[in-house]
């Protein structure tokens, strides 16, 4: 399979490649690790006049804590993530990052990449939307933070303006009795996920303070379970409850009959999934009191 | 759509071409620098028999375009050993029977020899996790797995081999 026609600029700063977005408005896209973007050139599902390779743009793969927060920068590949020791301490993102496609994907797939990209089977979306994450675009005008759930706006579809970069993406800092999970099931090791969950539970004394729920796989586009999460708040941890959120969770996904399986054994793994992440994150947070 | 000029060191050696930007890195080395041991497998990022090294990081080069690689260096099946001998990997693969129609295999070992540089000592687990992006439908990996034991015993023993003995070895012919 051969792309189609397009130019191509490799800028070496981000102010460069933000003024050349600014000038080919609408004509541009960017192409970060080129995992998600180079196989639908191939396909011809996108068709840009303009890739701009934010490849050489430094300073964009920081992984950083400030007082209260995580930041992520959008170039830092899904294999760095996993082997950063800050991130050793945070076991959502730890899970996610160590399973995405395979090794060759994880030395070059990168974590903005993913997010822009907004698959509605990818990984990084469900824990974005499972962590409240922020996500930064600059453009040649300013910086805009937008909420995960504002970002992720439908298939392949972002709120990421033409003339903006995503840059970066920010996390709150990982709280006293927090923990996290990613589960997912994949036919195959680089296949689409059939469902993955993003899990998060901040405990404070025996009972379930804060709960965050990502799915992805069975919507079009990961969703934040809403409902399960209403169920767990306040609640102490047990298998009975992680099975009534699963169910919530359950309820609320869209799931499209594929090979990957039935409407019916789709709801019933994300029940099951959100069960395991739920006692996954439970544990990891009793153990981060 | 102007063609760009590119310079890319492959296999130690600066070579040069003037590429539309569209071209893949696969078919940048098999038909601009015909290096066709770099096989064309899936074409969709699965398969893994396309797994070159460049800047020393393992790659499906059927994802790449050839001018990201641009000021690189791509490392390649035909470069991993010099001169007639055998790379450990390749003589691993070769007494072990790690490939029957051998299509899978330039990537394989690509793909092993960068798992092995991270890795020098790595568990069965950590083999069959490091080559999860490669497909081989002839072998069933339990040969290919033996064959990248091997060449780590044979990679670690010769990094581990005293100095002195090499140079004892000297002037004795």
């Amino acid at each position: 399979m051969i792309p189609g026609q397009f130019d191509y600029v490799r800028p070496n700063d981000l102010g460069e490649a933000l003024r050349i977005l600014a000038e080919r408005e609408g004509e541009a896209k960017v192409l970060s690790g080129g995992y998600s973007l180079i196989p639908l050139l191939k396909l011809r599902l996108a068709q840009p006049g303009l890739l701009v390779d934010i490849g050489r743009v430094g300073g964009l793969d920081g992984i950083v804590e400030t007082d209260d927060e995580l930041r992520i920068g959008a170039r830092a590949t899904h294999r760095q993530i996993h082997e950063n020791e800050i991130i050793a301490r945070y076991p959502l993102l730890h899970d996610a990052s160590g399973g995405i496609g395979d090794p060759q994907v994880r030395n070059w797939g990168t974590i903005g990449g993913s997010a822009a990209h907004a698959d509605p089977a990818s990984d990084w979306p469900a824990v974005l939307q499972a962590a409240r994450a922020t996500i930064v675009c600059r453009s040649a005008t300013g910086e805009r933070l937008i909420a995960a759930k504002d970002f992720f706006v439908d298939t392949f579809q972002t709120s990421i303006e033409p003339t903006e970069v995503l840059t970066e993406i920010r996390f709150r800092r990982r709280a006293r009795g927090q923990g996290g999970a990613y589960v997912k099931l994949e036919r195959k090791v680089g296949d689409y996920a059939t469902v993955g969950v993003a899990g998060i539970a901040i405990l404070e004394g025996n009972s379930i303070r804060w709960a965050g729920l990502g799915i992805t796989g069975v919507s079009e586009i990961p969703y934040v379970a809403e409902e399960a999460e209403a169920i767990l708040v306040g609640n102490a941890p047990s298998d009975d409850l992680f099975r009534r959120a699963g169910e919530a969770a359950a309820a609320q996904a869209r799931p499209v009959a594929d090979v990957r399986g039935p409407v019916e054994y789709k709801r019933a793994m994300v029940t099951e999934l959100t069960v395991r992440a739920l006692r996954s994150a439970v544990e990891r947070g009793f153990a981060y009191a | 759509m102007t063609k760009q000029h590119i310079t890319v060191t492959v296999n130690g050696e600066a070579r040069e071409a003037d590429v539309e930007p569209r071209l893949l890195l696969v078919h940048l080395l098999r038909e601009t620098f015909g290096l066709t041991g770099t096989h064309v497998g899936c074409d969709t990022s699965h398969c893994g028999a396309c797994t070159v090294h460049i800047d020393g990081r393992s790659a499906k080069s059927c994802t790449l375009l050839a001018v990201q690689a641009d000021g690189a260096e791509v490392t390649t099946i035909e470069g991993l050993s010099s001169g007639a001998d055998l790379h450990p990997l390749q003589q691993a693969f070769w007494d072990q029977h790690g490939l029957q129609c051998g299509f899978c295999t330039p990537g394989m070992i690509m793909q092993s020899a960068w798992l092995l540089e991270q890795n020098p000592e790595p568990s069965e687990g950590e083999i069959r996790e490091g080559i999860s992006g490669n497909l081989c439908r002839c072998t069933g990996y339990v040969n290919i797995v033996k064959a990248i034991q091997q060449a780590a015993g044979t990679l670690s023993a010769a990094e581990s081999a005293p100095v002195v003995a090499a140079e004892t070895t000297e002037g004795v012919a």
